[in-house]
Formats: C-alpha cells, structure tokens, sequence
C-alpha cells in the first residue's frame, strides 16, 4: 500500500512546509498526549456498560452519547487511541528495524546475499499486505500483538528497500573506504558511520508507515481479527458501531472513524514534509 | 481508459522471439513465485494450533473410529511434503479440497463466490481508471481555485480507510437518503449492481484519488515541455495539443499506477465484502480464518495472490503497447 502513493507536491513553499511541520508534529503530540492521559481525562469507565443508557445521544452526562451496551462513547474513544497509537509503534520498531538491518546488509554485501534479501522482499510483495496480515492472524491467535507483527512483516520490504537504495549511496562515500583502511570492522562502520547519515530517511519513512500502520491495523479489528472486545479500539468501533447503523445511530462508527482519519492524515503529512524536507536540504 | 490511437499499436514487434520468450519468462518467474508463496503458506498453515480432525467432529471428537476415518480420508498423518504434494496436485487439476465448515467442494464453495467478487473488482477497477483520471485532468486543466481543491479532496481520500468510507457511505446513502441496500448481493445483474454500487464506490474511492494525483502530476509535467510549447506555437488547437501530445506522452507513468492500484483491489475487497455483508471470496476467506477451516484458507489464498500477480504482469505488458521504447528488442 504505502508503495503506491507519489510523494507529496514539492512545490510547496518552505514557509507553508514549515507550517504544516509545526501543525501536524503539534496535532501528534496532542494525539499521543490524549493516549497516555486517557485514565484521567475519560470522564467514564470504557468498559462500564448501564442498559438503562443504550444509544444516548450527546448530553451532558455523555458527551458523544452511547454504544449499544450503553458504554460512554468519548472515554471508549479516548481509551480507544491507545490500541490506535500502540499497535502501530509495534509495527514501526519491528519493521524499522529488520528492515534498517537487511537494507544495509544488502548495500553492504552487494553479493548473493544482496540478492537473496531482494528476493524475500519481492516475495513478501507477491502478499497484499493484507491477506499476509489476514494469514498469519490465522495461525496465531487474533490480538493486538499478533495483528501488529503481521503487519511488521508486510512493512519491512518497504523500508528496506529504501534503507538498501539510500546506503548503496552512503557506502560508495570517501569516508566508508577511509574508515576501511584505518582497519575499522565492517559492524562498526555500518552502525557509527553509515546508519547515523541514513537517520533522515528512515525517519521520514517511519512517520509515514506509522500512519499506513494505523490503517491496516484498525482494519484487521474491523474484520474482528485484531483488538477483541471488551477493549476499546478505534477498528473495533467502527466495526460494532456497524450494528447500530441499520438502527439509525451511525455515531459511534462516525465518531471513530473521524478520529482514526485525523490521525492518519496527520502521520502520513507529517511523514511527506519530512521527506520533500530531507530532499530539499540535500540538493 | 483514454485513447489509444490505433496506429502505435503496431501489428509485429522487429524482434518477435525475443517478446515470446520474455512471456515465457514472465510466466515462469509468476509459478515460481506462485509454487513458493503457496508452500510457504501450506507450512504457515500446519503450524496453526488445533487438530483439523478435532475441528471437523466437533462434539464427536473422541470416538476413535470417526478419528480414524477422517483422518485416512484427508491423509493428515502423512509427511506434510507429501500433504502439500497432494494439494498441489490436486489445485492444479482443479480440486481445492473440502471444507470443513460448508461440507462442500472448495471448488464448488469459490466458484459460487467468485461472481460476486469479480464483478466487484471489475466496477472498482472501471470507477478508479475513469474518475482518477478524469479528476486529474480536471486538476490539471484547471485554475488554481479547482485544482487546490480538488487536492484537498484527493488527499482526504487517500488518507480514509475503505472501513470508514463504507460506513460514511451506508449512513449517508442507505440510512438517511435510501437510495441504495446496506447489506446482501443481490439478485438478477442490474440487482447486483445496484447492490455494488456503495461496495464498487468504497473500493475505489482511495485508489481513484492515488490515481488522480499521478495522472495530475504527469500531465502537468508534460505540458510543459518542449514539443507541447512547439505544437502550440504551430497553431494546432488545444484540444488536439492535450490528446494527442500531453496525454499521449503521459500515459506510461499513469498506467503504471492504474495496474498497480488494480491489483491492489483485489486485495482490497476483503474489507469491503466484510463492510457491506457481501457472500464474495473475500468474506470467505475471513469466515474461513476465523473458523479455523484452513482448506479453504489455503485455497483462497494462492487464488488471490494469482490474481494479484497476473494484475501486475498484465501492466507490464501493456508497457509495450503504450511505449514502444519500452519494448524488448527494439532498442537494442
């Protein structure tokens, strides 16, 4: 998925770049923020259900109503943003680094291993990431943690490649065959020297897998393979909010899926400025 | 898509042996990648938890007898190269294997779902190619005020999961406006559309929006080049300018991004199918994890990673046909 998309216009002004930079990098830190403190700002129990208050509609009690078990919608939503936000860290880090390590072992090696690594990876891209995600939820039981390492596996092609394209770069520099010379071992010049210039790139990549992350997570709980009841989980709630729909209260699939879009666009900006950002200082 | 003039697509490439045995090779390179995914995926499957046979008696499970029975039937003792030998055989002679859940035929079970899903992708793929590029021509072609809109639009399109688009979608048009069915397939072929509708639209919202920005992007850099700024300044028409010189030359980057959106439709309609409670391979395939029926698991797999792979193969080809520099043999 994260392959298809062209890169954000780069003839956007530095000024508006700048802007969008500080709002989307705020928006985040809002996001991540509202997930940390959601034990204190839920003014309910998530998962405190009352029969008597099944598909409210917004009140004072309840600012964004209820759920079909009569659960406070703005604390599900708020506890929701934690699975949201830690799923997708899961899948960055596991990703970020398998992938990191397999880009320059293969720009390093440039040999059969350097083509053995590109052979994983275009097997791992002959999966849509989804039916990879879908396979390996099968055979592990569905969760949190089953849904995000399945979608580390899918993201990982995607990173290493680019880590792989960029240090091909790197390790024909001056200062890779210098540090050869002065008899400096291959891992220390790959993890001191190369890796730090590669930091920009990867960083880019990372704010906007974490956004593609978000997506394919939330999905896999919308098929109800991922984040199981009673947690409260963005997916999950456009998923069972789907049953209250037909009964003609559409707020709490609306309500999460505004939520999941805000902060996947926010990521994904965020990721695009830093990368037409990284490309304008270089050149 | 748009205009192809018939005149490029020339009868007989100069070097014919070398385009066959790239198909070849093309097609062999496909199995390969076909024969490993899918042992890859029948292992994958073994190592699942939970003993088929206990899944498939249910409450029966301890007589021995049925045990037994079930298990010289489907051969689950046997070595697993020699069960993945058997399936393979068999998926190759068109025998998927049975369902545990259904009772029934894989085959039969696929071939009864493949309709709905099939016509699914083919109106998504119809939507993404048509709207994505005529929004992007529209963006193009147009004043500042049009085109930051239709980017903002584009944007929020491409950041919104199929999920959300669906139920956006199913409140708007089927709770409030009722104008289109929340859930089944339909019946009769004007039934199934307008049952696919919604699910065709949601399919192809984010795709159609991928597909315009490229289309957008190519054709702005095209007009700007020398040969456009010549063809202006010989008096030709703008109408012909942008058909048979803007659009023309920027048709290889956007078909490379239609057939790989295409492809990824495929994969897409998992989601939609599930959305709108239609009975397609993809709500199959979900059905069938979650019921731990794994024949069907590993059938539908392979089926949608060959679609997936004949999608992508397909845009190579086309390659050819759009840009002839592009074809084997030519250039050499």
């Amino acid at each position: 998925m994260s392959a298809v998309l062209p890169a954000g216009q780069a003839t956007r002004g530095d000024q508006a770049s700048r802007l969008g930079l500080w709002f989307f990098a705020g928006t985040s830190f809002l996001l991540v923020t509202m997930a940390i403190l959601a034990p204190l700002l839920a003014p309910h129990d998530p998962n405190g259900g009352d029969v008597l208050q099944v598909l409210q509609p917004s009140s004072a009690e309840h600012w964004l109503g209820t759920d079909a078990s009569g659960r406070d919608l703005f604390s599900r939503l708020l506890y929701g943003s934690r699975t949201a936000l830690l799923g997708p860290l899961v899948v960055v880090l596991v990703a970020t680094t398998a992938g990191t390590a397999l880009g320059i072992l293969a720009a390093w090696r440039r040999d059969w291993v350097d083509s053995l690594v590109g052979r994983l990876f275009d097997l791992v891209f002959s999966f849509p990431s989804m039916l990879l995600a879908l396979l390996f939820v099968a055979v592990m039981s569905p969760g949190l943690i089953t849904a995000a390492l399945a979608v580390s596996i899918a993201f990982i092609p995607a990173i290493g490649r680019l880590v792989r394209a960029s240090a091909l770069r790197e390790v024909n520099e001056p200062y890779v065959q210098a540090l050869l010379t002065q008899g400096f071992g291959s891992f220390y010049i790959c993890s001191r020297h190369v890796l730090p210039n590669l930091w920009p790139v990867i960083l880019a990549q990372v704010t906007t897998s974490f956004g593609y992350a978000m997506v394919e997570l939330a999905g896999i709980s919308f098929l109800g393979l991922g984040v199981q009841e009673p947690t409260a989980d963005w997916g999950k709630l456009i998923q069972t909010g789907q049953g209250s729909i037909v009964r003609g209260y559409p707020q709490e699939s609306l309500y999460a899926g505004t939520a999941l879009v805000i902060a996947v666009v926010c990521f994904i900006s965020l990721g695009d400025i830093l990368a037409t950002r990284k490309n304008g200082g270089h050149r | 898509m748009a205009v192809i003039d018939p005149s490029v697509v020339r009868p007989l490439p100069r070097h014919a042996i070398a385009v066959v045995l790239d198909v070849i090779g093309r097609v062999g390179q496909m199995a390969a990648t076909l024969l490993v995914a899918s042992f890859l995926t029948f292992l994958f499957l073994q190592a699942a938890p939970g003993d088929p046979v206990q899944i498939m008696l249910g409450g029966r499970a301890n007589d021995p007898d049925a045990v037994r029975r079930l298990n010289e039937q489907f051969g689950f003792e046997d070595p697993v190269l020699v069960q993945y030998w058997n399936w393979l055989t068999g998926f190759v002679h068109g025998d998927l294997g049975t369902s545990f859940l259904f009772r029934e035929d894989v085959s039969s079970l696929v071939g009864s779902r493949l309709p709905t899903t099939a016509l699914l992708v083919v109106f998504g793929s119809i939507l993404v190619v048509v709207f994505g590029f005529a929004l992007g021509l529209i963006a193009a072609r147009s004043g500042r005020v049009v085109d930051t809109s239709v980017s903002v639009f584009l944007s929020i399109a491409l950041a919104t999961p199929s999920y959300v688009i669906a139920i956006v979608l199913i409140t708007v048009f089927s709770l409030y406006l009722n104008w289109f069915p929340v859930f089944g397939s339909g019946d009769g072929f004007l039934d199934r559309l307008h049952h696919l509708t919604l699910p065709a639209i949601t399919l192809a919202l984010s795709s159609s929006a991928a597909m315009a920005r490229v289309t957008r992007a190519s054709i702005k850099e095209e007009e700007h080049r020398d040969h456009v700024t010549t063809a202006i300044a010989r008096g030709l028409d703008r109408r012909t300018v942008l058909r048979r010189h803007v659009v023309r030359n920027s048709l290889l980057p956007i078909t490379t991004v239609a057939g790989i959106l295409v492809a990824a439709l495929v994969a897409g309609t998992v989601i939609v199918e599930q959305a709108f409670g239609l009975d397609g391979l993809g709500s199959l395939l979900v059905l069938a994890i979650t019921r731990k029926d794994y024949a069907v698991v590993q059938s539908v797999s392979i089926l949608v990673i060959a679609a997936f792979l004949v999608a992508n193969a397909l845009v190579d080809l086309l390659y050819g046909i759009i840009d002839p520099r592009t074809r084997i043999g030519d250039n050499r």
